[in-house]
């Protein structure tokens, strides 16, 4: 697909607090809300926008392992109970780990653009404090070739994966500046948090970002080439959107200026048997990211906020480069440079990614598409930039690059 | 024999009290973890006692704790079973160790699991006979090269092992509750003890990551020798107090004092209810047995008289003694005359605090000082300030600081502790004190 057969817009996003360690409501000894709750109220936060909740026509929820982590399945017939309208409505549930996000907006382009429906929900959900930590990286492994590379893997499997390309990386482009980009990249998710009210670290009050981040890693409790911090946090959240035509977003009653067109779109799957083609690249980010770009017949120097899947800072300079935004390695200057900061050339993760914000596996892909949404129509709050450019990008990525959507939206 | 051999096949007596799961739990581990590095060994832990249902309640307790320690020991754990193909997840792993921690226990309530053992601990209940008996019993079943550990806290180890004619063959191994997580183990040696029994007495401890604290082979050690001292301090100062003050307020005084204006982590009679009344009297009557040095308290007979025991249940909750406990707070104080506890419902506590006066630095206390930097000179200086802060709060503690410093003397005077930095490790370590007693901070 070289173009859009038609005009597609994302309306009426909205997302959920990102619950876990770092929120002062966060207590690991205390019963928490279920699937049920994050459902209902994402589900009553877009249904608030709307004048006509009969207007949306189907819906499609994106989740990783509600089946480990909640011991539930069926959630496409869960989701109805988001809002009482959905009730004898097509839902579907999609999977692509922690793409399951990206996944669901592409169904639910595909839907409309099918002629099936004029408006989409797309959610995405995951609920993962169910378990601890080391029964959680378990689960979470399950987006790796379980077979094939689960028990060679690490106590942390991901976290071992990643601290592998960044270890790579460091010894390409040098070790201290590497790590010293990681460092910052953590401070910049934080400071982003700290003006978003729903983001998981809005309240980290560390004075010494930069140094925290610095914290050489210890391979004998977790991994060698990162640490804690550069790592996305174990999260609860949801984050819903609706995907539709022009038609379907009148008659939500929203106006051109509540809604964001999609203009570039891009689908890529990567065998999952085999490693890395390279380790210091994400090779199928660049695929499916330079297929939204081609698109929307622009450069990478018109996107004027950026959504990246930065589950460990090295993923998130790596994102960088794959959205051709800096070359080899070049991601090191630019974030030292701050580029990536909220004030830079290029804003990314603005309220917070995934470092900052959370990650919700399921729901991640969604909340990106949803604070693009919010910086392009000036409803981002406290964490509202000032844009300098109609464009903005996002990549959903999945296990270890190996499932990517990617969207260009236009203001 | 070295030490992986004889943990071969080791026995716990009173395995399921409070100190002996703890005990029993730390032998599991060790030996669950020999076990999967030397597969061509055999380890069994014998777990005797005579409880059928503490028995079954202390097999739970070590599986929960083995879940608990490989999730902890996650990469350690994931290396050992790197050969079994059928456990690939970090759940199947920790579920395989937990049975092979099980696989290695035997329980049961007679000695003879015992017979092959060339390792015994015991954490017997505190009395004399009854050590004796189980000594004699051993010595009559298992290796003529067998060896005891006991985790007596007060009882002389040559009483013991003369009276069992197992001389040279037992050693003082005192860990402190709980003993799985307490860095702290003091170690008795008494004059006739056998090199090799030392030296494996040693190297266990490394293996279990304990500090050892050495001590001399006088009644109570340092341990008891400090604690019971201690509170008996504390009792004086309530009885002295009582005449003018009422007995309740007094209770609440000194127990206020010792621990805020001290910076303890309690109360001196929130840790004798914490330890038991019981116990308290039990050692304190064999300190004096052996001591005769008027280790003796009327009150605390009384008290037993009564019925108030202190301790806690098999779950951990804090039973009431001296005190009244609510969810682990404070909230009430025994009045033997009236046999009841009398609330600290304001309407009399209130006045107390008054009368005490303003603690000298709220903004210090044990807790706000865990791994304070600064520690040494922030004490310093709050030391410091109490005599420029004659309170009746300030006056009392600081009878209470002397008092047990001068006890704590006594103990190296006395060659019980070879030094004071070993009794100042022993309360720091093993009762959480900030300080340890032996210092200058008051001069």
């Amino acid at each position: 697909m070289t173009h859009m057969p038609k005009p597609l817009y994302l309306a009426a996003g909205a997302y959920t607090m990102s619950l876990g360690t770092g929120r002062p409501e966060f207590n690991p000894r205390k019963a928490r809300p279920g699937l049920e709750h994050y459902i209902q109220e994402v589900g009553r936060a877009v249904f608030d926008q709307i004048e006509d909740p009969d207007v949306i026509d189907e819906g499609v929820i994106g989740n990783f392992m509600a089946a480990r982590f909640n011991k539930q399945g069926h959630l496409g017939s869960l989701m109805t109970i988001a809002h009482p309208s959905l009730e004898y409505k097509p839902m579907i549930r999609v999977e692509g780990a922690c793409a399951s996000g990206g996944l669901a907006l592409a169904t639910g382009i595909k839907s409309v653009l099918s002629g099936l429906a004029d408006s989409v929900l797309v959610m995405g959900v995951e609920v993962q404090n169910t378990v601890k930590a080391v029964y959680g990286a378990d689960i979470l492994a399950g987006a790796g070739w379980f077979a094939g590379e689960r028990k060679a893997g690490g106590t942390y499997f991901f976290p071992q994966k990643f601290s592998d390309r960044a270890g790579a990386f460091g010894q390409k482009y040098g070790v201290e500046k590497s790590r010293a980009a990681m460092a910052h990249w953590y401070a910049t998710a934080i400071e982003n948090a700290r003006l978003n009210p729903l983001a998981q670290e809005h309240h980290n009050a560390v004075k010494d970002l930069v140094g925290l981040g610095l914290t050489p890693p210890d391979a004998r409790t977790f991994c060698e080439h990162i640490n804690l911090f550069h790592c996305s946090k174990v999260s609860d959240g949801a984050a819903a959107i609706v995907v539709c035509t022009k038609e379907g977003y009148k008659r939500l009653g929203l106006k051109r200026k509540d809604v964001v067109k999609i203009v570039g779109y891009g689908h890529a799957a990567a065998n999952l048997t085999a490693p890395p083609p390279e380790l210091t690249e994400l090779t199928t980010s660049r695929k499916a990211s330079g297929l939204a770009r081609k698109m929307a017949k622009i450069s990478a120097e018109d996107y004027g906020v950026i959504e990246v899947h930065d589950c460990f800072s090295i993923t998130g300079m790596l994102s960088l480069e794959a959205l051709e935004l800096a070359g080899p390695g070049q991601s090191i200057d630019l974030v030292m440079a701050g580029e990536n900061k909220r004030t830079g050339r290029f804003p990314t993760n603005t309220g917070g990614g995934l470092v900052g914000y959370g990650h919700p596996t399921g729901a991640s892909g969604v909340r990106m598409a949803v604070d693009l949404w919010k910086q392009l129509t000036g409803k981002a709050g406290d964490f509202q930039i000032q844009l300098q450019k109609e464009h903005g990008v996002m990549i959903s990525m999945g296990g270890n690059d190996k499932t990517v959507v990617s969207l260009v939206l236009k203001r | 024999m070295d030490l992986n051999t004889r943990l071969q096949n080791v026995t716990v007596i009173g395995a399921a009290g409070k100190m002996g799961s703890g005990i029993s739990l730390l032998l599991a581990l060790e030996i669950a973890y020999r076990a999967l590095e030397h597969k061509d060994r055999t380890y069994l832990l014998n777990l005797v006692d005579v409880n059928d249902g503490a028995l079954l309640g202390l097999l739970r307790y070590l599986r929960e704790q083995a879940v608990k320690d490989a999730e902890k020991q996650m990469s350690r754990i994931r290396r050992l079973y790197a050969d079994r193909e059928d456990l690939v997840e970090n759940g199947e792993m920790i579920q395989a160790f937990a049975d092979e921690v099980l696989q290695h226990v035997r329980t049961g309530k007679t000695m003879t699991l015992a017979q092959d053992s060339t390792l015994v601990f015991e954490a017997a209940f505190e009395k004399e006979e009854l050590k004796v008996g189980i000594y004699k019993e051993l010595a009559a079943i298992c290796p003529r090269d067998m060896y005891i550990l006991t985790n007596t806290s007060s009882i002389p180890l040559h009483v013991l092992a003369d009276a069992s004619g197992m001389l040279g063959r037992v050693i003082g191994y005192h860990f402190y509750n709980p003993p799985a997580v307490q860095k702290l183990l003091e170690v008795i040696t008494p004059d006739v003890c056998d090199s090799e029994l030392q030296q494996l007495a040693a190297e266990l401890a490394k293996v279990l990551r304990k500090t050892v604290v050495p001590s001399n082979d006088i009644a109570g050690f340092i341990g008891n020798g400090h604690f019971m001292r201690d509170g008996l301090h504390g009792i004086r100062e309530v009885e002295r107090l009582a005449q003018e003050h009422g007995f309740v307020k007094a209770v609440f005084f000194v127990n206020k004092t010792s621990r805020e204006w001290l910076l303890r982590p309690m109360g001196i009679f929130q840790l004798i209810d914490y330890v038991g009344v019981d116990v308290f009297q039990l050692i304190l009557r064999v300190m004096e047995k052996y001591l005769n040095d008027g280790l003796h308290s009327p009150l605390i007979d009384r008290y037993l008289e009564l019925g108030i025991k202190g301790g806690q249940t098999s779950s951990g909750t804090q039973k009431d003694g001296f005190l009244k406990y609510d969810k682990g707070a404070i909230v009430g104080i025994y009045d033997p005359e009236k046999q009841e506890y009398v609330m600290m419902d304001g309407t009399w506590n209130k006045e107390a605090d008054t009368q005490l006066g303003a603690h000298p630095d709220p903004t210090l206390s044990w807790k706000s000082l865990q791994g304070d930097p600064h520690l040494d000179a922030k004490l310093r200086r709050y030391f410091g300030s109490f005599g420029a802060n004659p309170t009746f709060g300030v006056q009392l503690a600081t009878d209470y600081f002397r008092v047990t410093r001068e006890a704590s003397l006594r103990l190296v005077a006395d060659g019980v502790a070879h030094s004071a930095e070993d009794v100042n490790k022993v309360l720091t370590l093993g009762f959480f004190h900030l300080y340890g007693p032996i210092n200058d901070y008051l001069d």
